[in-house]
């Protein structure tokens, strides 16, 4: 087998024996899967006799049940109807996601009265349509069935009537309301209103990972303690000091949308931003830079130092690393060839790194052009140094009443203990949460607040731009929103809702302005301008002394991060984000500690350059767990050997290890890192410069989906899966690639004449449509909204993380890393993969019961009421994207419980009455012993054509996005009909001809699916591209 | 009513030939009933109240034509004016207020007015009712067939039992040793046979009563409330869309809520037409069902109702697809034209509703091979360029025409996903 460019995973880079045996099969069980080890089939649990005597039972009883009369069903229309409510019609209401600072405008698809899908809202001039993984899953956070369901007053139900009499009389000053970002001005007026009431009481801002050296930085820099706006989209050079802008960082999903705008690739003119990134521990964002350095966390402020002096022209000190000092050169360099198109953004939470940071970008003009002043980010305005002396004001037993709203301190701040025995003296303490968290717990009253969806409200993500809340569905439990329990309590007559509408009537010119605000979801007062702030250089040579007398790490280091799907927690209980697959290492439903190639080597006598090591490494699940120590608190998690970070850095995602309370998924679910930070002045430092680090001899298994779903053979050889190239060599070369493919299919007539020489086939007509989607390569930056995007609109069934294990899961699109390169410091792509809808599709002539065939239109249909569950399909498809279902996991089976125990307690609940209200209703619930896989959406299409068919006009592109297109955050995806001369698919393929490839088109399976191939924006002519060429 | 149509066809195409006026005229009285279905029918009929006035002679009755246009526009609007006529309309119908049609044109009202005029009274249309009936039947040849193949059966049977004879005739003729027949019963040719025959026919009845299960063709049960659809849709012509009103917008067609009922009967308040009979042949007492409805609705006669007292009434679910069957009700009555009546059968001569089809899938594929779409009318088919230039060639027949099929109706996934 030729040596491949890039790899997946370790066992494949080495070639190793393992691997080889590994991708030949497509299941990775033998069957029967259930016979115990060293036993033959007849002595396993379901023996040929006992197969005869369920077949006669079986028989009998379904001749039994199907004797039975038909049951009577009821048709049960409305009472009376509500104008506009048409049964089975879905409806879309504008409202936001707010999840603590976060804030996204959003629709909300509301069918027969209940939520089941969120997209993204295309009028909001932030976000401009864009979701994330998180924002995508929130739908099923409203059908959670660990969401509290009636207020409580030491854990017993009560009324709100009674609880409102109960806290009136125990509110005592001062009062603390405690909060995590709040971006809506009537909430905030609203707090104000109450502050008012009880003089002496104070509102405290706390964010579970907290922007305070941003904030703190921009206060002595620029006078504000505030965020600016930044403008990705107007940067040519962006340089990231370990901010994952694209991930979690600030606003990633506005970020994502701005980033993509630089990495779109005109093919007339060949222009893109160049994006250098520095970190530890490998990242989403690091992995799309064009050129990434890896650093240990205690040299960020040299390094921001360094390349202060080196934009100014000075010379570089402190910095020994060769690599390392060549990267800021490099920056620098590319910062200053474009002055006033340039930013720099760091991720550090201290104050110093922020502040040089600051100064750089003022050095190079970002202030005013790529930074705005003039609309600030609100979206975190959380200082830790605040909340720390809240806990000792809580110690002291200063504070009278707390109420919290949002946040969760004993679970998320380092020093639990200490807000745990602060709580104690406070005599009143009132939660708003959700469920009962950590900190709920520890409170005598909780009256829970509404999910997003049934509440009303607003927000102000950015200075100006505002975006509103309407309910999608009436409350489901006895919650009630916490402004509410406000305005009650500080004596205002009116509920939360008037008082919204008065708030904003006054500025949206009356009843007919709010309504129309309210319709399209967002307004903007923001009119455009541009303010570059007011910098003043005073704190930066102090902060630049204090970079250069850091203190130097120890042997190791380590990292504490949020992940793309968890965040600083909030995602920990939905099942739909712990089942997707982390981008970065591919795993789901833990955390671990990510080390590097090298540090395994010294650490887990892990060789991945020796095949049995990586091979023992990477196919048994089991990994080796080590112990972190930080200044004496430990924690036990296994290690996942992950390329891309720096060898003596580990890293540990935050976020997991919560309370059984506060849902089923998150359940025994990894541990708790919030504990290994520490407060640095008044930020709390997510690294730690000396860490610990010791084999505990256990191994613990990772559910890793990296290795599944790969298959080479003779035939189908995963050689060209991937296409990348960089800049200078497609500026170069532009043609490179179409040349590559001509070469390649010579022998079957080249380019041109590929689908009619060579096959034997015929080639068939395709009148009408013809459906087609493209994938840019260049801006998906793999964040895996499309996935869950994907698991909301076509019901696919959460497995659980024993069946990821095995390799169950069922995700009909997955996002596939490849790495190239130099394995310490590897280059990444990301490719979704789904079904390619081939039109001379393997799977279709090998099943027996043509339950997968082809449609007119292009689709690859796959029909689960005739489908035996033979499996030959996915045995044959080069792509591995068919998906079986080995359990039942939708509770489809007739006889209710008879799963228990095979499928775990998270499927079992995502099969409850009230979880199962997210389903959507146009699409089949799959049972046990089918395959399936993406259908392009079909509902939506058949949907999407019969809106054209009514109003008797031809299809348009606006009428059809299938639900991966819709939550792209970077525009990536490009759906439509290929056979229309204007449609926005046919535009994408004819511009983009030099880039454009399939996945494995050798095969003749014709592909639907086009990809344009990865063009990074770095100077080097790759050496294996070169070398590519030849082999 | 049919045949009565036809007439008044007959004679205005002779008045277009003779005189060639009048034509324009003749167009609007057929759109006028299409009018007077959408807009007037479900309060009004023509010869007989309903919750409006019988609209026969509405011309003679109103002083001039202006303010019937006025009324009929904005009814409010013009009991304001004070015309005394209106006003004595208004309170003779229980003081309630006429919808009103802000969007018909003139022309479309006086094509109502046309169609009125072109509906003979009730005793009129009797008397020719009679002439369309006994249709020829068709000679049905099964049973010839069958006792055919009965007779060839004993024949062959006696032809067997004749060979053997003689077999054994001409064996002992020849001094063959003489083997004592085997009784037919314990012939295992002839068991072989029948076990083959038992095996098909059995096979056949297995299959075929397999495949009625969950099938429930004429299924007619009994609901709450006998709604008679002979009544409201039939003699009193009340469009299918005034109740089913999703049908043209979404998958389901809808059953309508209490509040729609309660719209016309609100005033009417017992029946009084035709003796109605239920399946059984017992007589119906109509207005016993309107007082169940009342019921639902929270209604108590003579005082204003309260909507929000009304419970949903609980109908029998006739129709029932499966779960993992798509179907959509605006995809066929909107984009492909098809009318109530293809699946539903004549729902206005129906009593309580009984499913007219097995609606299996044998069923609909049939007719989508059969149907054709909307190719030309429809600009969303626009797009199948080849088909269009095939049927302007000719080389696509054109009376066959472009079927559901031909556009990809009988795939898979136009139904299942």
């Amino acid at each position: 087998m030729e040596q491949k460019k890039h790899w997946q995973s370790f066992g494949e880079l080495n070639q190793s024996e393992a691997y080889n045996k590994d991708v030949k099969d497509e299941f990775k069980e033998e069957l029967p899967f259930v016979a115990e080890e060293g036993k033959s089939f007849l002595e396993a649990k379901a023996p040929r006799r006992d197969f005869l005597k369920y077949l006669g039972f079986s028989t009998a009883a379904a001749a039994a049940a199907a004797s039975c009369e038909m049951p009577v069903k009821k048709a049960i229309p409305f009472a009376n109807k509500p104008e506009d409510v048409v049964p089975g019609v879905a409806k879309y209401y504008a409202t936001t996601y707010v999840q603590d600072g976060d804030t996204i405008s959003v629709l909300a698809k509301v069918r027969d009265g209940r939520p089941i899908k969120i997209e993204g809202n295309d009028l909001s001039p932030l976000t401009k349509g864009g979701t994330s993984a998180r924002v995508q899953a929130s739908v099923l956070d409203l059908y959670d069935t660990s969401r509290l369901r009636f207020p409580t007053i030491e854990g017993k139900e009560v009324t709100f009537e009674a609880a409102d009499k109960a806290i009136a009389a125990a509110i005592s000053g001062p009062v603390v309301i405690l909060t995590s970002t709040i971006t809506s001005p009537s909430a905030k007026a609203i707090i104000a209103q109450f502050l008012a009431k009880y003089p002496g009481s104070k509102h405290v801002t706390y964010d579970a990972v907290s922007y305070s050296a941003l904030l703190l930085a921009n206060e002595a820099t620029n006078g504000v303690r505030a965020i600016p706006s930044y403008r990705f989209d107007n940067a040519k050079a962006i340089v990231s000091l370990g901010a994952d802008f694209l991930g979690t960082w600030l606003s990633p999903v506005e970020f994502a949308k701005q980033y993509a705008v630089g990495k779109k690739l005109d093919e007339k003119k060949p222009e893109m931003s160049k994006h250098i990134h520095f970190e530890s521990v490998a990242s989403l964002t690091g992995s799309n830079a064009d050129e990434k350095y890896l650093h240990r966390p205690s040299e960020t402020a040299a390094i921001a130092a360094a390349l202060l002096s080196a934009v100014n022209g000075q010379a570089i000190t402190g910095i020994e690393d060769a690599k390392l000092k060549a990267g800021i050169e490099k920056a620098a360099k590319a910062l200053n060839a474009n002055k006033g198109a340039a930013l720099v953004v760091a991720g550090s939470n201290d104050v110093n790194v922020q502040i040089i940071v600051n100064a750089i970008n003022n050095a190079v003009g970002a202030a005013g052009s790529t930074i705005n002043w003039a609309e600030t980010n609100n979206t975190r305005a959380g200082v830790d140094g605040e909340f720390a002396k809240l806990v000792e004001e809580m110690n002291a037993g200063s504070v009278g009443t707390l109420l919290i709203h949002g946040a969760n301190p004993v679970y998320s701040w380092f020093d639990a203990e200490k807000v745990k025995s602060g709580l104690k003296k406070v005599k009143t303490v009132v939660s708003f949460a959700t469920k009962v968290d950590e900190t709920a717990e520890l409170c005598k009253f909780v009256l829970p607040d509404h999910h997003y969806l049934e509440s009303w409200g607003d927000a102000e993500a950015k200075s100006g731009y505002f975006s509103f809340l309407q309910p999608a569905i009436y409350p489901l439990f006895k919650t009630r929103q916490w402004q509410d329990s406000l305005l009650k309590w500080s004596g205002a007559a009116e509920d939360y809702i008037t008082f919204l509408k008065n708030f904003w009537s006054v500025q949206l010119g009356g009843v007919a302005g709010w309504d129309k605000a309210l319709q399209d979801g967002v307004y903007t007062t923001a009119n455009g301008t541009v303010s570059a702030g007011n910098f003043n250089s005073a704190a930066v040579a102090a902060a630049v002394t204090a970079a250069s007398s850091a203190k130097k790490g120890g042997k190791i280091e380590l990292v504490l991060y949020e992940k793309v799907g968890i965040g600083a927690g909030q995602g920990v209980s939905n099942p739909w984000l712990q089942e997707l697959p982390d981008p970065v290492t591919r795993a789901t439903w833990d955390n671990y500690v990510i080390v590097s190639p090298a540090l395994a080597r010294t650490l887990l006598n892990i060789d991945l350059n020796n095949g049995g090591q990586a091979d023992a490494y990477e196919v048994n699940p089991p990994k080796k767990v080590v112990k972190v120590t930080v200044g004496g608190k430990s924690i036990e998690l296994p290690a996942l050997i992950i390329p891309g970070t720096h060898p003596e850095t580990i890293g540990i995602a935050v976020g997991y290890g919560r309370t059984a309370k506060v849902g089923k998924a998150a359940e025994g679910v990894g541990k708790n890192a919030y504990t290994l930070a520490s407060l640095n002045g008044s930020a709390v430092n997510f690294s730690s410069n000396d860490v610990s680090v010791a084999l505990t001899g256990e191994k613990y298994p990772v559910a890793l989906t990296q290795t599944h779903s790969r298959y080479d053979t003779a035939q189908g050889n995963r050689t060209e899966v991937m296409k990348e190239l960089t800049l200078a060599a497609y500026k170069h070369h532009p043609t490179e690639i179409r040349e590559e493919r001509d070469t390649e299919l010579k022998p079957w007539g080249g380019l041109e004449k590929f689908e009619s020489q060579g096959t034997l086939y015929p080639v068939f007509d395709r009148p009408g449509i013809k459906w087609g989607m493209s994938i840019d390569l260049n801006t998906c930056n793999g964040c895996g909204a499309c996935v869950v995007a994907c698991n909301a609109e076509n019901n696919v069934s959460v497995v659980g993380k024993p069946e990821v294990l095995r390799g169950h899961e069922m995700h009909w699109l997955r996002i596939d890393r490849y790495y190239s390169g130099d394995m310490d410091n590897p280059n990444v792509v990301f490719q979704p993969l789904m079904c390619q809808h081939c039109d001379n599709a393997p799977c279709e002539n090998v099943c027996p019961v043509a339950a997968t065939n082809h449609s007119s239109e292009g689709l690859n249909q796959m029909t689960y009421n005739r489908c035996i569950g033979t499996r030959y399909c996915a045995n044959n498809c080069p792509y591995k994207v068919r998906r079986f279902n080995w359990a039942d996991y939708t509770g489809a089976d007739s006889f209710g419980d008879n799963q228990r125990g095979i499928v775990n307690d998270v499927v079992l609940d995502m099969n409850d009455d009230l979880t199962r209200m997210v389903l959507n209703p146009d699409v089949t619930v799959r049972s046990r012993g089918v395959i399936e896989k993406c259908s392009f959406c079909v509902q939506r299409l058949q949907e999407g054509k019969l809106k054209a068919k009514k109003d008797s006009r031809p299809l348009a592109d606006s009428d059809i996005k299938v639900a991966c297109q819709q939550a792209c955050p970077a525009n990536a995806i490009t759906f439509g009909n290929a056979n229309s001369k204007e449609s926005a698919i046919t535009l994408n393929r004819m511009e983009n001809p030099n880039r454009q490839f399939y996945v494995l088109e050798q095969l003749h399976v014709l592909p639907g699916v086009t990809y344009l191939a990865k063009v990074r924006n770095s100077e080097e002519e790759a050496a294996a591209h070169a070398e590519k060429e030849h082999a | 009513m049919i045949f009565s149509r036809s007439i008044a066809k007959t004679s205005l195409t002779a008045i277009f030939f003779l005189f060639s006026v009048c034509f324009s005229v003749a167009v609007k009285a057929q759109d006028g009933k299409a009018l007077f279905s959408a807009n007037c029918a479900s309060c009004h009929a023509v010869h007989k109240k309903l919750t409006g006035p019988a609209l026969a002679g509405v011309e003679d009755r109103w002083p001039n034509k202006e303010n019937l246009y006025a009324w009929v526009r904005n009814s409010a609007a013009f009991l304001k004016t004070g015309d005394a006529y209106a006003n004595n309309l208004y309170k003779e119908y229980n003081s309630i207020a006429m919808n009103a049609f802000p969007g018909l044109k003139t022309e479309e009202i006086d094509a109502i007015l046309a169609y009125i005029k072109t509906v003979p009274a009730p005793g009129a249309a009797g008397a020719t009712a009679g002439a369309a009936a006994a249709k020829p039947v068709e000679a049905d040849n099964t049973l010839l067939f069958g006792i055919l193949t009965l007779i060839l059966a004993v024949v062959a049977l006696i032809m067997l039992q004749v060979n053997s004879n003689l077999k054994r005739l001409s064996d002992e003729k020849d001094g063959h040793p003489y083997l004592v027949p085997i009784p037919f019963y314990k012939n295992k040719s002839y068991i072989a046979m029948l076990t083959v025959i038992l095996f098909i026919v059995g096979g056949y009845l297995t299959t075929k009563g397999a495949m009625a299960l969950g099938r429930s063709k004429d299924y007619q049960p009994e609901q709450p409330i006998y709604y008679s659809h002979a009544v409201h849709a039939g003699t009193n012509q009340i469009n299918c869309q005034y109740c089913h009103s999703g049908v043209a917008q979404g998958k389901q067609a809808t059953i309508p809520s209490v509040n729609v009922c309660m719209n016309c009967h609100m005033a009417i308040n017992e029946y009084k037409g035709e003796k109605i009979f239920n399946e059984a042949g017992e007589e119906v007492d109509g207005t016993a069902e309107i007082k169940k409805l009342y019921k639902f609705a929270g209604y108590e006669e003579g005082k204003p109702w309260d909507a929000s007292k009304a419970q949903p009434i609980e109908w029998v679910r006739i129709h029932n697809l499966p779960d993992h069957v798509y179907f959509n009700h605006s995809q066929h009555v909107k984009a492909g034209q098809v009318a109530c009546q293809t699946c539903h059968g004549d729902v206005q001569k129906m009593g309580e509703v009984k499913q007219f089809t097995d609606l299996s899938m044998g069923w609909c594929v049939n007719c989508h091979r059969e149907t054709k779409v909307q190719f030309k009318d429809n600009g969303f088919y626009s797009i199948y360029e080849k088909y269009h230039a095939d049927l302007k060639s000719g080389k696509m027949d054109s009376t066959k025409g472009v079927t559901v099929e031909l556009i990809g109706g009988t795939e898979c996934q136009k139904c299942h996903y």
